[in-house]
């Protein structure tokens, strides 16, 4: 399994702050993503954007 | 009566920190309700249920904040919106400083951190696939809070993160233990020699601090999620955990704790188990087989007890020396009250493992508040979480439901749980005691049994909670088995006499 027994935890959190202050607690490096919803949380604007970033890959 | 409404413009807020906020201001006198919550669809349908939105406002969209109160003035409303507002625009401000540079996104998050090894996902559910696929193919493990994911998702990200030899833990994982940190909701307990495999939060930390009172230390804590052993996922992460685990040299041994799996993907489970390099102990609640534990509390003494080299085989919690002495002095004259158990729960585990036990006891024991003698209500069901924290993160609607049990004259025994650890509110036995103390003095009042899920280690001190509950007057039992088997002896006498 990769990385998780020779290496540091190191988590990327999005989402609830209250996860990233406790594992801060623990001494694990925690990067926090201001996560907002995308688009605006608007979903039709939200399934072009996604269809655009499928033709992109 | 006067309400007051604020919607701030593209103001994104995590859910508890909105839920604590409203719980802060509904405490200022004079205000009756409130609410703080994204504008997203299932909201406003929220708010319109209580009043406190319009058919036509629905101005705000999922980045928008709704602010409501409705309290005795309009003026008093006011004042209480505007002090939400100040709270909130000051605290982002305390939070925006250079020193923390957080980016907006998670290929930025990778880009600033590309040692990154796992992502705690735990945004809305309608998001939280995408983002997970692509933490998956960023190369992190994933640990998936969100709830509200769809099946087909969770298969697709499972096999995903089977094909890159990554762990996808969730949907709806509330605990997790990764090479010695817990992640989510947590006891603190040592790092150890015995991998955990669970479908639920509540029984891997029921499972954990247990372990950790017989001096044992978690390796690995792997949530699977609630569906995993459902025909439609087909123990995807189950078998992969068990992979990764057997593997891993500072695994002993393995519990692995679920409901039972349906029947098509139980065969494939026990062959895996069978081929499995290392012990094991099962606990799949509910399910028949003299090898499996039939208790989360067995399960944790047949770990240490293998591990010691020994077997273990559970005593007769009804034959045990002086309980029969002790149910009596709780009774006197009788059955208490009209003689039902109300099970009030904030652990939807161990809400069901008491349920089981007791209907093997008692007979039929209702989920439905309204129906039935024996009643164990999950107040962490979505039933009872719309629009309110959770049980484990707020103990006052709990509080609330315990002072209208000391009404109901059909409850003779109330049960319930008490679930400490990280991420858990840092006072649940307080309010609760106090709901229970408001009884003393009154002509007829429920006894109160309790179990009681953490470690001294924990921020609250299990200890201290016991004391808390034991000076109220809650009997507390070492695990939420014997407070099952307990509460049942209290109504049915029999069960002590026949043992």
């Amino acid at each position: 399994m990769k990385d998780l027994r020779n290496r540091q935890l190191r988590v990327v959190n999005l989402g609830l702050e209250i996860f990233a202050d406790e594992l801060r607690d623990q001494n694990v490096p925690v990067t926090r993503v201001r996560w907002r919803p995308p688009a605006g949380g608007k979903p039709h604007l939200l399934e072009i954007l996604e269809k655009l970033e499928e033709l992109d890959k | 009566m006067p309400l007051a409404r604020a919607v701030l413009p593209s103001f994104y807020q995590d859910s508890v920190k909105l839920m604590r906020l409203a719980r802060e201001i509904g405490k200022k006198p004079g205000v009756s309700e409130v609410a703080a919550l994204m504008g997203t669809p299932a909201n406003h349908e929220i708010l319109l249920q209580a009043g406190l939105a319009e058919e036509s406002e629905v101005e705000a969209g999922p980045n928008d904040l709704v602010l409501a109160v409705e309290a005795d003035s309009q003026a008093l409303a006011f004042e209480a919106i505007e002090e939400a507002k100040t709270f909130l625009t000051q605290a982002r401000a305390a939070g925006g400083g250079a020193s923390d540079f957080s980016p907006s996104s998670l290929a930025g998050a990778l880009a600033a951190a590309p040692e990154s090894n796992l992502a705690m996902i735990s945004i809305p559910g309608a998001y939280a696939a995408k983002e997970a696929m692509d933490a998956l193919r960023g190369g992190l493990h994933v640990f998936l809070f969100s709830d509200n994911v769809a099946v087909d998702d969770e298969v697709a990200l499972k096999r995903e993160a089977i094909e890159r030899g990554l762990l996808l833990m969730g949907p709806d994982c509330g605990t997790a233990y990764i090479a010695g940190a817990g992640l989510g909701f947590t006891n603190v307990v040592k790092p150890g020699r015995v991998g955990c495999i669970a479908a639920s939060g509540t029984g891997l930390q029921a499972a954990a601090s247990q372990l950790g009172a017989l001096g044992e230390g978690i390796s690995h804590g792997i949530g699977v999620g609630g569906r995993d052993l459902s025909a439609e996922v087909g123990g995807l992460m189950t078998l992969h955990a068990l992979d990764f685990l057997s593997n891993d040299p500072d695994t002993e041994i393995v519990a692995l704790i679920s409901k039972p799996p349906d029947p098509e993907v139980l065969p494939e489970i026990e062959e895996a188990l069978e081929n499995f390099s290392k012990p094991h102990v099962v606990c799949f609640l509910g399910a028949e087989n003299p090898d499996w534990a039939e208790t989360l509390e067995d399960a944790g003494h047949a770990v240490a007890a293998t591990l010691r080299g020994e077997s273990y085989e559970p005593d007769n919690f009804f034959a045990q020396a002086g309980l029969k002495e002790k149910i009596a002095s709780l009774k006197p004259g009788g059955a208490p009250g009209g003689g039902g158990v109300l099970g009030l729960f904030s652990g939807g585990t161990l809400a069901h493992e008491s349920r089981l036990i007791m209907e093997g006891l008692l007979g039929a024991v209702s989920w439905n508040e309204d129906a039935g003698r024996h009643r164990i209500l999950d107040l962490g069901d979505d039933r009872y979480t719309v629009g309110k924290p959770h049980p484990m993160i707020d103990p006052e609607s709990r509080a609330e439901m315990v002072s209208r049990a000391l009404m109901d004259e059909g409850v003779g025994v109330v049960l319930f749980d008490l679930i400490l650890g990280r991420g858990s509110s840092q006072d649940p036995a307080g309010p609760l005691a106090r709901a229970i103390k408001e009884a003393r003095g009154k002509d007829r009042r429920p006894l109160f049994v309790a179990s009681v899920v953490g470690t001294a280690d924990d921020p609250q001190g299990l200890d201290a909670q016991v004391g808390i509950l034991e000076d109220a007057g809650v009997v507390v039992l070492p695990s939420s088995a014997q407070a099952a088997r307990f509460a049942a002896a209290l109504v049915k006498q029999e069960l002590i006499e026949n043992a």
